[in-house]
């Protein structure tokens, strides 16, 4: 076996105030006053929410693909810890750091959307749940995912904390938190896809598919590794330090094999559904799903080659391309190609956004104080 | 390398064992779901409706559901769709110059619009919450909002558009049409049916209901046949009536007595279908038309439902959890081999070194 000696991740350092930090903090009270207003007033003072679409902005965007870029975690542990690919361990804590933010913060702003928050106990109470809804598997294993993540990443504070006994009693038992990590995400991951089965004959054909949970993991998974190449091209020209290109580099290639499994069983499906003739008719459908499947192929025009998986520049539009046509899949199978009946239209409304791009502002500014004070990010020999 | 390869071997290993055991397993697919025996339901017929909109106020009244407004004044209940404080509702179909009643074209008809009672509920599947039920003995599909926690799923999933969220009110609830189960203990049945003047909507036993659409489809348009109002009885009721058993008719079926209203009428033009027969496994309220349904505005749905396709999927992914936890335990194994090389998460402070 190959010989790796990684960095150990060491807390970046440096002020936490500054202007970045400061619009996230703007950006936060935002989504907070808009949040009172919703709880004081209802679903619809705030929101364009309707009988028709009843899901949309903070259901699709927040939960359902913002829990898919928070795979990075999870397809990197796997990598590492399943396959044994101990080469990319230095990416596994930026990442798991990534999907926690992301995971914890996509299981708080589900209680936002919910009409009738105060009876959410019931999804875990046994007289309660229905064991064959597909929503209530979803929330289970999100629940359980976020509870394994904390556990996960628990070693980076307790190393912080100078708490190494616990740490070393935790370490013994980390296995089977790993392999819990792996399991759950890919549970309600495809789950997040079979969300769609039920809604039946009101999904467009390009995606009403049996096969939906293959596709929602698959695409997680690649969608997992492209935020891993966004993050840490962002990361590094953010805080000045080195592109990890001797990982990206291989990484990148992982992520296309996936990709290459994803296109062809979702091409191959629409063939053998006969589906495929109603992506040739002019309709809003048909050209958002050309866009999508752009997304989806476009990495393989620029990483193709070894030499462009060397360009980081390359990794970091690849990246971004496929994060967009995952995004892309989930948006038009929820609401692009959601139709109840005529008369219903849904466009999110300003505070709807405001609320997102809050979230969004919290795990920036959360990963900030984190990778600037606790042992996340490899130890570069200067940084500034 | 040896060392990765004997690992690769074990994950290849026990990735087959999973394979071969979830493709042995027998499919656990799940039917589509029939309506029980005594199924409970309304039947409306689009050439008796008058469109006097007598069952939206009386649903209105029977559900304490305040009016909605859509014009200037506010003096009517006047809703242009259902909605959270709107269970029930006639719309209007019209086509060019409007002449006839029951015309496709240069023509208007009617549609009641409200929950359908399915054989095999959608909203009943998606709910996680058990929110949404069904009886077993009725049949009808029922929302109690002390379990509900306003996910809307069951908005998302219903192939009808039934079940409405209140939007305007932070502690909205969902509406939706019981079939005024909350009246039929006193042996009151459906207020929609209740007021109908020409027994447009029938209530009734959903066997009985179907049977009697059928009488009517087979009637020559133009004939004149005998339409009951109010509640269809029960073929075997008025046998019954007769019965020295002590305790009456009403004792028998449940319902309060009353006295026939049946009358004469002339038989429609029917599009020879009835629809909620089959539909997504069969519906308890059924409906006849002159006009073509999905010009009214019923969709097309297929003889399966949703809801079994999509319960289908999920049991045979997670039957008895038994994948979940075979990939577990593969992951376990590999990661216990893996991990103990990368001492936990995250390694330790000192450069990390394996091969
Ligand atoms: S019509 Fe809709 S709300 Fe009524 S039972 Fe069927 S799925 Fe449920
Ligand atoms: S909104 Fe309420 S009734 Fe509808 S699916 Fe969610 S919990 Fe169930
Ligand atoms: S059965 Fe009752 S709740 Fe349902 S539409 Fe008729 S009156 Fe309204």
């Amino acid at each position: 076996m190959a010989n790796h000696i990684h960095a150990a991740p060491a807390p970046v350092g440096g002020r936490l105030f500054n202007a970045t930090t400061f619009v996230a903090g703007v950006l936060i009270a935002i989504m907070a006053t808009i949040l009172l207003v919703r709880f004081i007033f209802g679903l619809g003072a705030v929101t364009n929410l309707n009988n028709g679409y009843p899901w949309g902005m903070w259901v699709v965007v927040d939960v359902v693909i913002g829990s898919a870029f928070a795979c990075g975690g999870f397809s990197v542990a796997m990598l590492v810890y399943i396959f044994n690919r101990g080469e990319y361990h230095p990416l596994v804590r930026p990442a798991l750091l990534a999907s926690l933010f992301g995971y914890t913060l996509a299981g708080v702003g589900v209680i936002f959307d919910l009409g009738r928050w105060w009876n959410v106990w019931n999804m875990f109470w046994p007289g309660s749940v229905n064991l064959n809804s597909v929503m209530f598997e979803v929330a289970i294993c999100i629940t359980a995912y976020i509870i394994v993540m904390w556990i996960e990443f628990s070693p980076t504070f307790l190393e912080q904390m100078g708490r190494n006994d616990t740490k070393r009693k935790l370490s013994r038992v980390m296995f089977f938190v790993i392999a819990l990590g792996v399991v759950l995400p890919m549970m309600h991951q495809s789950s997040l896809g079979t969300l769609l089965v039920v809604m039946g004959v009101q999904i467009h054909p390009l995606w009403k598919t049996p096969l939906e949970p293959l596709l929602y993991l698959l695409t997680a998974i690649t969608m997992g590794y492209a935020v891993v190449l966004f993050e840490s091209c962002v990361a590094s020209s953010a805080y000045r330090r080195k592109i990890e290109t001797h990982l990206l580099t291989p990484l990148s290639k992982i992520m296309l094999g996936f990709l290459a499994a994803y296109v062809v069983a979702r091409l191959g499906d629409l063939v053998v559904r006969g589906a495929l003739g109603s992506a040739f008719a002019a309709s809003l459908e048909a050209f958002m799903f050309w866009l999508e499947t752009a997304c989806f192929l476009a990495p393989f025009i620029l990483i193709g080659r070894e030499a462009d998986r060397r360009n980081p520049a390359r990794l970091f539009l690849a990246g971004i391309v496929l994060m967009l046509g995952g995004a892309l899949l989930r948006i038009n199978g929820f609401l692009i190609g959601y139709e109840t009946g005529d008369g219903f239209h849904y466009f999110p409304s300003f505070p709807e956004l405001m609320v997102t791009v809050g979230m969004f502002a919290i795990e920036v500014l959360g990963y900030i104080i984190i990778t600037r004070r606790f042992p996340v990010l490899p130890r570069e020999a200067a940084h500034s | 390398m040896a060392n990765r390869r004997d690992f690769l071997r074990g994950v290849l290993a026990g990735g087959a064992a999973l394979t071969a055991g979830v493709a042995t397993e027998p499919a656990c697919a799940r039917e589509t779901r029939a309506r029980p025996d005594e199924a409970l339901g309304l039947l409306y017929d689009a050439t008796l409706c008058i469109g006097c909109k007598a069952c939206v106020a009386a649903c209105k009244e029977a559900n304490g559901n305040p009016p909605v407004f859509s014009t200037q004044d506010h003096l009517w209940d006047t809703p242009l769709d259902t909605d959270g404080h709107t269970f029930n509702l006639i719309k209007m179909y019209r086509n060019g110059t409007m002449e006839a009643k029951d015309a496709e074209e240069n023509g208007y008809s009617f549609m009641k619009v409200s929950c359908m009672h399915c054989a095999d509920p959608s909203c009943v599947s998606a709910c996680p919450v058990s929110a949404m039920t069904k009886d077993p003995v009725t049949g009808v599909v029922g929302y109690n909002p002390d379990n509900c926690i306003g996910c809307r799923y069951c908005v998302a999933a219903c192939p009808f558009g039934i079940p409405k969220y209140q939007y305007d009110s932070p502690t909205g609830r969902i509406g939706k049409c019981e079939l005024c189960r909350h009246r039929h203990k006193d042996g009151h049945y459906s207020a929609c049916a209740e007021v109908c003047p020409t027994g447009a909507t029938l209530f009734g036993r959903t066997e009985d209901l179907l049977a009697e659409a059928k009488r009517r489809l087979a009637l020559k348009p133009g004939a004149t046949t005998v339409y009951p109002r109010g509640r269809l009885r029960h073929a075997q009721e008025k046998v019954l009536q007769g019965q020295p058993d002590g305790k009456g008719a009403m004792r028998r079926h449940g319902w309060r007595d009353e006295p026939d209203q049946s009358y004469e009428g002339t038989v429609g033009n029917y599009v020879q279908h009835v629809y909620g027969e089959k539909e997504y496994g069969g519906t308890q309220v059924l409906k006849l038309s002159a006009v073509n349904f999905q010009k009214v505005g019923m969709p097309d749905l297929p003889p399966e439902s949703a809801a079994a396709l999509s319960e289908t999927i999920q049991h045979t992914l997670y039957s008895n959890l038994l994948m979940p936890f075979a990939v577990l335990g593969v992951m376990t194994f590999a990661a216990k081999r893996n991990v103990k090389a990368d001492e936990g998460e995250g390694g330790n402070d000192s450069e990390r070194k394996e091969g």
